[in-house]
């Protein structure tokens, strides 16, 4: 078991607000190989950037861990300060942020931004590190580095940016990427090339990376697993073949049944009555149980678990056998 | 970068054209020139012959143009109180005037930075709060008041330093300066302190605010996430962001400082240009006022200038958007 990377267990994160305790993850159980692609998906307000956070160390105060550990390759990182949380950040934990476009401060270089990295994360001095910094950037698919590396970030388009934050995020060669919705904010076009790229690298490398994004179609093509969240809690873990092909969640049939494709025509797409409950107003039992059309007495009153490092579904039915 | 140059530089010209006809109408109309120069003895002759040497009798577009011609020469006439050329009286303030208004305003942006990111980034903290109600108050009162209250703690009651005046200078060329002599030093420190307090208000107020908008972006998430320390987020990734208003609002406001240091000048005496202004206002010395209002005038409007150059410089964005024209971007 020495290949896991990350180990997340239990997790749960809590914001203190005048009205109370609002928790944004609860019960979130996770673990992500070395060259593994776990994507996570859900709605917006479901826990996957929040979770994503969490690992980063990055909760937005009052935001805060109150249950569960992170283990990054056996170090357990939840409980580290602040200090030592940014020797990880960027050297073993790297991230990609949704919109490129606001991601890198737009005072700076490119290739600034990129030798502040290495250098903070490596021995390198400033020459070597503008070279590895050119490295980085014919890697991510950059022409013409020499000229491009004293740009400032207004001068690339948004998918050109995403690879210059893609090469941020790999400057410190970290274990882990986390990428939170990495091809959100991107032309369709584009979407496809960058998730390719990152999936490419990071299977080059070996590197393990957490995949957030409300997107089946990318999870489909890049993930290896599927974490599926609804509510703050997982609904289902599992090989992203079994998921997408034979969804056992009602929650997560009714995503896969509302994605439009083109083999079948359908005259209406599929949707889920409801909306997902606010997090001050989560049921009790199953969080779905208010729109699953299975839903039994056991489900409005115990709250199904898994343990997502295992894999599963968070759903009585399906526990039970099938469900109708 | 050119054609914005050149525009911005139309631009400037244009404005002082508009302000030497205002300094032109006011010379001209408010009373009659003659009857200010000449004593009472003076005959009709006199008058007649005074009137035609001055030009007063040709037409108007011919006077202001003449007006014009001279005053981008330096000539503004001679003073009526002290029958001495105008532009040599300047000469004489203006140094006094720039290193007060130099002075105060690097303590301005020296102290006002980082006690601006100071009570952003520790917004909650105690100081913080102490700083922003400080702040208040530093912003709410005027300052002469401030002036006057300095020179009673440290002039009369500590008898640290001067109460007035510059101290002793040193010529350097045309330019006299006090900041090479222990006494011109020691003079400067309450003027430019006084002049400085509401600037220092101003200037931690503006960064406060603008660190508190800053810090929220993405970018500076990003490089959290990058690893980089919290303090050099603050101190040099979001704070360089943040500059831009500032060197608008310093720009601006030496200006400001010029044409108010006439307020701290009084009080302490301080042998400037806004003094020279004061006299000249109770002798209604125009030529001295004209002169005033258009250099003054100048200074804002260069500053002006020159910080639209400085933003082009500073923000890349705007650079290449005035280089591009405004072309597409991304």
């Amino acid at each position: 078991m020495n290949d896991i990377v990350l180990d997340v267990r239990n997790l749960r994160v809590e914001f203190p607000t005048r009205k109370g305790t609002l928790t944004a993850v609860d019960d979130v159980s996770l673990q992500i190989r070395r060259g593994e692609i776990l994507g996570m998906v859900g709605e917006s307000g479901a826990g996957k950037s929040m979770t994503g956070m969490a690992i980063l160390g990055l909760l937005e105060p009052p935001g805060r861990i109150a249950a569960g550990s992170i283990h990054l390759s056996g170090d357990r990182i939840d409980t580290l300060d602040d200090k030592a949380m940014q020797t990880i950040r960027g050297r073993r934990i790297g991230a990609i942020f949704q919109d490129p476009l606001t991601s890198l401060n737009p005072l700076f270089k490119v290739g600034d931004q990129l030798v502040e990295t290495i250098r903070l994360h490596t021995q390198l001095d400033k020459s070597q590190a503008r070279e590895r910094a050119k490295e980085l950037m014919r890697e991510v698919g950059i022409p013409a580095v020499d000229e491009r590396i004293d740009n400032y970030p207004h001068q690339f388009s948004g998918g050109m940016r995403q690879r210059i934050v893609i090469a941020l995020a790999l400057s410190g060669e970290p274990e882990l990427i986390v990428a939170d919705e990495p091809t959100t904010a991107l032309d369709v076009s584009i979407q496809a090339q960058i998730t390719a790229l990152l999936k490419r690298l990071c299977r080059e490398r070996g590197t393990a990376v957490m995949l957030v994004t409300h997107d089946m179609g990318v999870i489909a093509e890049t993930a290896d697993r599927v974490a599926v969240m609804y509510a703050g809690r997982l609904a289902e873990v599992g090989d992203v073949d079994d998921v997408v092909r034979r969804p056992q969640h009602p929650y997560t049939r009714g995503l896969m049944g509302s994605i439009p494709s083109l083999q079948n025509e359908v005259e209406e797409l599929q949707m889920i009555p409801g909306s997902m409950p606010r997090l001050n107003a989560i049921p009790p039992g199953c969080a779905f149980n208010p729109r699953c059309d299975h839903a039994t007495a056991q489900c409005r009153a115990d709250m199904p678990r898994i343990n997502g490092a295992a894999g599963g579904v968070a759903c009585w039915l399906a526990t039970q056998g099938a469900p109708a | 970068m050119i054609a914005f140059l050149i525009k911005r530089t139309a631009n400037a010209a244009f404005v002082m054209l508009a302000v030497a006809l205002l300094a032109f109408v006011i010379f001209r109309f408010f009373g009659d020139p003659v009857e200010m120069m000449v004593n009472e003895q003076a005959t009709q002759q006199d008058r007649i012959e005074l009137r035609e040497r001055l030009g007063l009798n040709d037409g108007f577009v011919t006077q202001y143009t003449r007006f014009v011609t001279n005053a981008v020469q330096g000539d503004f006439g001679i003073s009526y109180r002290n029958q001495q050329d105008v532009m040599v009286l300047i000469k004489d303030r203006f140094p006094a005037t720039f290193e007060l208004v130099l002075v105060a305003t690097v303590i301005s942006l020296v102290v006002g930075i980082p006690l601006g990111v100071l009570t952003a980034v520790h917004r909650d903290s105690r100081l913080a709060n102490i700083l922003q109600l400080g702040s208040i108050i530093g912003v709410s009162l005027p300052s002469f008041v401030v002036g006057i209250l300095l020179i009673l703690a440290f002039s009369v009651s500590l008898g640290w330093l001067p109460a007035f005046g510059r101290g002793d200078t040193v010529d350097i060329g045309w330019w006299s300066t006090g900041l090479l002599t222990p006494s011109g030093r020691m003079a400067l420190i309450l003027p430019s302190l006084s002049l400085s307090t509401f600037q220092i208000t101003l200037v931690m107020r503006l960064v406060r605010a603008e660190m508190l908008e800053t810090l929220r972006a993405d970018y500076i998430k990003f490089a959290r996430a990058r690893g980089v320390p919290i303090r050099r987020v603050q101190w040099r990734h979001a704070l360089r962001n943040c500059l831009m208003p500032v060197i608008t609002l310093t720009g601006m406001q030496i200006g400001n400082l010029i044409a108010f240091a006439l307020v701290t000048e009084t009080v302490f005496q301080w042998p400037g240009m806004g003094l020279l202004f004061i006299q000249a206002v109770t002798f209604v010395d125009i030529p001295v006022m004209a002169a005033y209002l258009m250099i003054v005038s100048f200074i804002f409007v260069a500053l002006n200038t020159l910080v639209d150059i400085t933003y082009a410089w500073v923000d890349p964005r705007l650079r290449d958007d005035a280089a591009r024209a405004g072309g597409a971007n991304g």
